[in-house]
């Protein structure tokens, strides 16, 4: 187990260089002086001629990338923001709570919600309660996230006045934005549970353990419950991305100071440091979150985990 | 004799006749599919006759008719300048449905042919080729998007760029394993003993059979591609009013919410319904295609 996390943990690096080199190429072709940005328009040609060069813009794009790195591996330093002029790092550090909090409800909503619904819906197969969720289900994964909120806020905020529209601060201000960032996930996950209890229980073990009188609660959530969960902890993992991109639509929607409107509002500064951060910082949130769940698998798999004895 | 030589040919032709049928006859049984079908059918026409079926211009200011609600005149009411929102959710469809067949387009093209090569040659071009997508794969796909959008500049081609290119990735997959798959097979081997070269065979042998995972991904790709232009339009980052973009419309309308919400009801509305369609007809597709489930 120990040579399996080690290796995964070396895959990372590789993916992880990737990712800078695009995101900073990707930065450096975008059209615009980032000199003159700072110094603003009036500034005279020869004071941004001057910060060009103290910026490095001047350097080849190598050069630039490499001294990029090394900023961020020797002192964990992401630049300085053209914007506020204060380090990307802590202002990312100071938006990411917030975020991970969104995020992380969002995918226990999803978790709690999508899993026991999916193993009812498998077990009473056909059932109203099946072809009722299932419906929602299908509806729950052609909405958009950004309209849910808003038909939230207009439910709950607008018309019955119970939750608040905006704000962060209390678990009564989290749960409009995680029901709305979750609610897709909750979908796709109990479509996922189904199809995949649904598969197991055609299985001979799952025959034999009726056979020999298992009661069925054990047999749906020990025997087959347990072998459904490897597909369904793979879409959780990937659900963990798609939620950490639509948390820039809920953070704008419900104004919660996360790092998904850091960076929109950052790309309309265009305060490219920060974009870079911000970009940065969610993918490796979000490559060690693949990597947790690739680890969980080899756990609740022993067969992954015999590879690599 | 060639009578004989005929009826083998009929039978050769209602045989690739017959794979297609098979997967229609299948695709009709499926009620919700081919509701889907339709939707698509219907929101195709919609944008084709847009000029047509629209009852007003989609950037047909009235500034003495603001903020009407839904009315005989206005069946979807009007927006702040007055402009009728049921025509520019008419004219919207042409956006919408350009972006997610053209963003698909683009990475099922470079995708495909990424995920064929690499699955083909395996070795050391798979391993370059399958490492970058892994690389495009730990972006999540909205930041990828939003990046490249906000390096090349808000227009409707970067968008569709932007999102096409953040999909590259998951058709390489596809098409990889299923050329995996497909490589080993006789009919490969038997043409590569009669000659053909890697490309031709490629093209004729490999690719044409590994169609059917890449058809269904692109079905409910479109679907997701609509969503993240709407999503990048929502936050200010994909096509400019007053081009009528769903996701614009809703992101304009979100300012009045509290007394105007058929702003943002009616675009949502068409939002879902066009995304619903694509994924119920991807999910009847994959189900009309999938060999395990012909019995």
């Amino acid at each position: 187990m120990i040579k399996y996390i080690a290796r995964r943990l070396l895959m990372l690096i590789p993916v992880l260089l990737g990712v800078t080199f695009i995101v900073f190429t990707m930065m450096y072709i975008t059209p615009g002086d980032p000199a003159r940005l700072v110094l603003g328009e009036s500034a005279p040609e020869e004071a941004v001629e001057a910060l060009r060069e103290e910026m490095g813009l001047n350097d080849p794009f190598l050069v630039q990338y490499f001294n990029y790195m090394k900023n961020l591996i020797v002192h964990r330093d992401l630049g300085i923001s053209y914007v506020t002029r204060q380090p990307v790092m802590q202002e990312i550090v100071a938006a990411f709570p917030s975020t991970l909090k969104l995020a992380g409800s969002a995918v226990l909503f999803a978790i709690i919600l999508g899993i026991p619904i999916g193993i009812i819906s498998a077990v009473k197969k056909y059932s109203i309660f099946d072809n009722v969720t299932m419906a929602f289900a299908l509806i729950g994964i052609s909405m958009p996230v950004f309209w849910l909120g808003l038909l939230l806020i207009l439910l709950f905020s607008v018309k019955l006045k119970m939750l608040p529209s905006s704000g962060y601060a209390s678990f009564k201000h989290m749960i409009l934005p995680a029901v709305s960032l979750g609610a897709q996930s909750v979908a796709i996950i109990a479509r996922m549970t189904r199809s995949s209890m649904l598969e197991v229980s055609g299985q001979d073990y799952i025959r034999t353990a009726r056979a020999k009188g298992q009661k069925e609660g054990t047999v749906v959530l020990k025997h087959a419950f347990r072998n459904a969960l490897i597909p369904i902890s793979t879409s959780v993992g990937l659900q963990f991305g798609s939620l950490l991109g639509g948390a820039v639509l809920t953070e704008t929607i419900f104004s919660i100071p996360g790092i998904g409107r850091l960076m929109v509002d950052s790309i309309k500064m265009r305060d490219f440091p920060l974009v870079q951060g911000s970009v940065l910082v969610i993918s490796v949130a979000f490559c060690i979150v693949n990597l947790l769940v690739d680890l969980y698998y080899a756990y609740i798999d022993p067969r992954v985990k015999t590879q690599y004895k | 004799m060639a009578e004989a030589n005929a009826i083998a040919k009929g039978k050769k032709e209602n045989k690739s006749n017959s794979q297609l049928m098979g997967v229609w006859i299948r695709l009709k049984k499926n009620r919700l599919a081919i509701f889907g079908l339709v939707i698509l059918i219907l929101l195709i026409l919609m944008a084709i006759f847009a000029d047509i079926l629209a009852p007003y211009g989609y950037d047909e200011q009235n500034l003495q008719n603001t903020f009407q609600t839904p009315n005989l005149e206005h069946p979807f009411g009007t927006d702040e300048f007055g402009r009728d929102i049921l025509s520019r959710i008419i004219y919207g469809s042409r956006i919408s449905l350009q972006v997610g067949i053209i963003a698909v387009g683009i990475a099922v093209i470079i995708g495909g042919f990424l995920g064929a090569v690499a699955g083909y040659f395996s070795g050391k071009v798979d391993n370059i080729i399958m490492r970058c997508m892994d690389v495009l794969l730990s972006i999540p796909q909205m930041l990828l998007a939003i990046s490249i959008v906000a390096a090349l500049g808000n227009s409707l081609a970067n968008l569709m760029i932007a999102v096409g290119v953040s999909s590259i990735p998951q058709y390489a997959r596809i098409v990889r394993a299923s050329v995996i798959s497909i490589k080993n097979q006789e009919f490969v081997e038997s043409a590569k003993a009669t000659g053909s070269n890697d490309l031709r065979i490629i093209f004729k042998h490999v690719i044409p059979n590994c169609l059917a995972p890449v058809i269904v991904q692109a079905t409910l790709g479109i679907g997701l591609a609509i969503l993240t232009a709407a999503g990048l339009s929502f936050i200010g980052l994909g096509i400019k009013p007053p081009t009528p973009e769903w996701g614009a419309m809703l992101s304009g309308g979100r300012m009045y919410i509290r007394d105007y919400p058929h702003l943002t009801l009616f675009p949502g509305i068409a939002i879902v319904v066009t995304i619903f369609a694509f994924n119920v007809l991807g999910d009847g597709l994959r189900d009309a295609l999938d060999p395990k489930l012909k019995q």
